[in-house]
């Protein structure tokens, strides 16, 4: 009988495909290559009995981010959160779930109390301790994002986290500017002509963030968590300002199965819909590949807040039109490019 | 040391003084020279150990000062007018999270219509808001209000908002005493912070907060406003006895011991009130003053024992609430409520968006109060020509137009009217 672990090193060029995915399990690769989540070691700087909801992906894509930070640091970490899901179901007066100096201040100002952070520890001379500011798309992309160009602009020392879960969920599931064409919200019924959100609306926050040209920009997914841990790890050891955008799949807004988090999150990716990527000094360096792409009607249909393009024979015009938003994804990050060969 | 140097500049000496670590400034709507004169500082290397960071809006400059001050940094900024309305948020919240910031207020109006020009519409925005609020009513008072704020704020850890007049103060030069940084050094510790983010010991600050204790933590908060009530006057005691002089404590008095009248007012208004005093006096007119330093806490027992007994109280103040009057008018009369014999008291708005307040002005106003007692607010100087013109044209025209630009032009007519006689 081979050791797997041996096995999987002499064979480092070879990718491990499981159910069509790209997700290496951990029992394939050498215990320097397993994932922090997969460590008896890990910070849980996140840590249970907090009150997401059952399938929630930013509580995931929390704990990912902050243990692979936690391990990158050696603990030496500050994490600033702004108003919002995150914050609050963390958080409920006196428990906190953050095993990690943490601070709330408002909504809209996560990154540039970030920025106080960072420079308060550069003046005591504390050069160890890195500072992270997280929020959702809402405090991000919206209320948020005059302090988070600012922050930008400045090159400050802070790694930014958006968890983008594409609406206010905490609030009764309103829209964001990160909430897709077509999405049923509270604030973008699924009714009249054209039900749900509208075309032409929203933005690219990570793209925006490469035009500011600062160090370090990527896109994620809880959906990969060796490329999630990996973009962070890499992140925290930057100097200067960084971002990094996870899709966090919503249960709660998305009208999805709790059980369909991980799934709906890859199928994003592999229909071309959230493209993963890395950029650094405003080039994009490399994005993550699709084998096979799959047609995004696969990726909507689970969700309800899109249950109105599958009724009476289906919206065959603006799935259309979603489509072609991924087909420019796939061709814009070169996504069905052959990857290049690792190792 | 004595120099001859303008108010923001010596604001600026004063708080380098107080060896800041983290400065954040937003330049404009508007700023003062304190940040710029503070910039120059960092970058010649004089203020050491301290980042200057240029931001992006006072939002983000006191949200900067937040995070710097809850990760144990001394921190300081500076603003005015609808700059602190930009940053209303963060005023509370700064506030609320009991994180010991220092900001000045270079007091300015609030639009529309847009104005630059001095008065207290900004910081009686934010009276309620949680911040003591300390009054200057020269430069040398800012000097040395701003290093005892520094030693409020860290001893309660709380903020403390140093309001200094827009223009009349920030940009006069005068003579100021810079004191010594020894001196400084002695009286103002370096900062030890109650709560601060550190690694070695994680705790979560801005926790969500419910029904069953978000009373409680605002009780805590009104409570280290009382304290302050007995810290400010210790303060300004130790700051005298170190520096050689007075700033007052809570409030301070001119011929107020035999006066019948009391003119109640703050900031830099109280110089002019006292050359009218001075001159009254002269004509036997019984009358003096009381100069409110610290407005929030409001020093509602050691006023009331002060006012009582007095025959008339005239309140003359830079700010008024639109449908209601003069807050510290409103607040005088707080002070007074269910004492027995209580003085009249009269609220004059004076000086609203840079309007010069006149000793001769002063005069008419403070005989008027004896002579022609009047209820609720008086306008000082006001215009009643062009408001009896402007109420016609809009009873009689439906579409009557933009106010601000409908007065201006009726102004420019009567001056043209005038010259034409």
């Amino acid at each position: 009988m081979t050791d797997p672990t041996t096995t999987a090193a002499a064979n480092q060029k070879l990718h491990f495909y499981q159910k069509g995915t790209f997700t290496v399990g951990n029992r394939l690769v050498p215990d320097t290559e397993r994932s922090v989540q997969a460590s008896i070691d890990r910070s849980n700087a996140l840590t249970c009995g907090h009150r997401a909801c059952q399938g929630c992906g930013e509580a995931l894509g929390a704990r990912y981010a902050m243990d692979a930070a936690m391990r990158a640091t050696g603990g030496n970490l500050i994490a600033v959160n702004a108003t919002g899901c995150l914050e609050v179901f963390t958080t409920p007066y006196p428990e906190t779930s953050w095993q990690m100096p943490w601070l709330h201040s408002l909504f809209g100002n996560a990154a540039a109390v970030a920025t106080g952070v960072a420079a308060a520890m550069r003046v005591k001379g504390r050069k160890e301790v890195r500072t992270i500011a997280q929020g959702g798309d809402g405090g991000t992309t919206d209320i948020g994002f005059g302090c988070l160009s600012g922050m930008f602009e400045r090159n400050d020392d802070v790694l930014y986290i958006c968890y983008d879960n594409e609406g206010y969920m905490n609030t009764g599931v309103q829209r964001s500017s990160a909430t897709p064409p077509t999405a049923r919200t509270a604030t973008t019924p699924a009714m009249g002509p054209e039900p749900g959100n509208v075309f032409g609306t929203g933005k690219s926050v990570p793209k925006i963030a490469v035009a500011h040209g600062i160090p370090y920009v990527a896109t994620a997914t809880v959906a990969d968590l060796h490329d999630l841990e990996r973009k962070v790890m890499k992140a925290i050891g930057i100097h200067g300002a960084r971002y990094i955008q996870i899709h966090v799949p919503c249960p709660l807004g998305w009208g999805s199965a709790s059980h369909d988090t991980i799934r709906l999150a890859r199928l994003a990716v592999e229909c071309g819909i959230f493209p993963i990527f890395e950029a650094e000094h405003g080039i994009v360096t490399n994005s993550r590949k699709i084998r096979r792409p799959v047609p995004v009607a696969e990726y909507l249909k689970p969700q309800r807040r899109f249950a109105h393009l599958f009724k009476d024979g289906g919206d065959s015009q603006r799935l259309g039109h979603l489509q072609a938003m991924a087909d420019r994804n796939i061709a814009e990050y070169k996504m069905l490019e052959p990857e290049e060969e690792v190792g | 040391m004595l120099k001859q140097t303008e108010g923001s500049h010596a604001t600026a000496e004063a708080i380098a003084l107080c060896r800041p670590e983290v400065i954040c400034a937003y330049p404009i709507t508007p700023q003062t020279h304190i940040v710029e004169g503070l910039g120059e500082m960092v970058r010649l290397g004089e203020l050491k150990n301290c980042e200057f960071i240029n931001v992006e809006s006072e939002f983000a400059a006191l949200s900067v000062a937040i995070g710097a001050s809850a990760a144990g940094a001394r921190a300081y900024t500076a603003t005015a007018s609808q700059g602190l309305l930009f940053m209303a948020e963060a005023v509370y919240n700064a506030s609320g999270l009991g994180l010991p910031i220092v900001m000045t207020l270079g007091n300015r109006a609030i639009g529309a219509p847009i104005n630059i020009w001095n008065d207290h519409s900004d910081a009686m925005s934010m009276r309620d808001a949680g911040w003591l609020q300390l009054f200057a009513e020269s430069n040398q008072d800012s000097i040395d209000l701003h290093i005892q704020a520094f030693r409020l704020a860290e001893e309660l850890s709380m903020p403390v908002m140093v309001c200094v007049d827009g223009f009349i103060l920030t940009h006069a030069v005068e003579r100021v005493d810079i004191p010594d940084q020894a001196d400084v050094d002695a009286f103002l510790p370096p900062y030890e912070p109650v709560q601060v983010l550190d690694p070695a010991d994680p705790i979560s600050i801005g926790a969500m907060v419910g029904p069953d204790a978000f009373t409680e933590v605002r009780f805590l908060q009104h409570y280290k406003q009382t304290l302050a009530l007995q810290l400010i006057p210790e303060l300004a005691a130790e700051f005298s006895a170190r520096f050689g002089r007075d700033t007052g404590g809570l409030l301070r008095t001119y011929c107020a011991d035999d006066a019948e009248m009391l003119v109640v007012a703050m900031g830099s208004i109280n110089g002019t009130i006292k050359d009218t005093i001075d001159e009254m006096r002269a004509d036997g007119f019984s009358i003096g003053l009381v100069n409110i330093v610290s407005f929030r806490p409001f020093p509602t027992e050691v006023l009331r024992r002060l006012l009582a007994g007095r025959k008339h109280v005239v309140v003359v103040e830079k700010s008024f609430a639109v449908g209601m009057g003069g807050q510290l008018a409103n607040n005088v009369d707080l002070a007074l409520r269910n004492t027995p014999a209580a003085p009249q008291v009269y609220s004059v708005i004076a000086g609203l968006g840079g309007r010069s307040i006149t000793r001769t002005s002063l005069h008419r106003v403070f005989r008027r109060a004896v002579a022609q007692p009047w209820e609720g607010a008086h306008f000082l100087d006001l215009n009643e020509d062009i408001i009896g013109k402007e109420l016609h044209h809009v009873r009689k025209v439906r579409r009557s137009g933009p106010t601000a630009e409908n007065l201006l032009r009726r102004l420019d007519q009567a001056a043209q009217h005038a010259a034409a006689e």
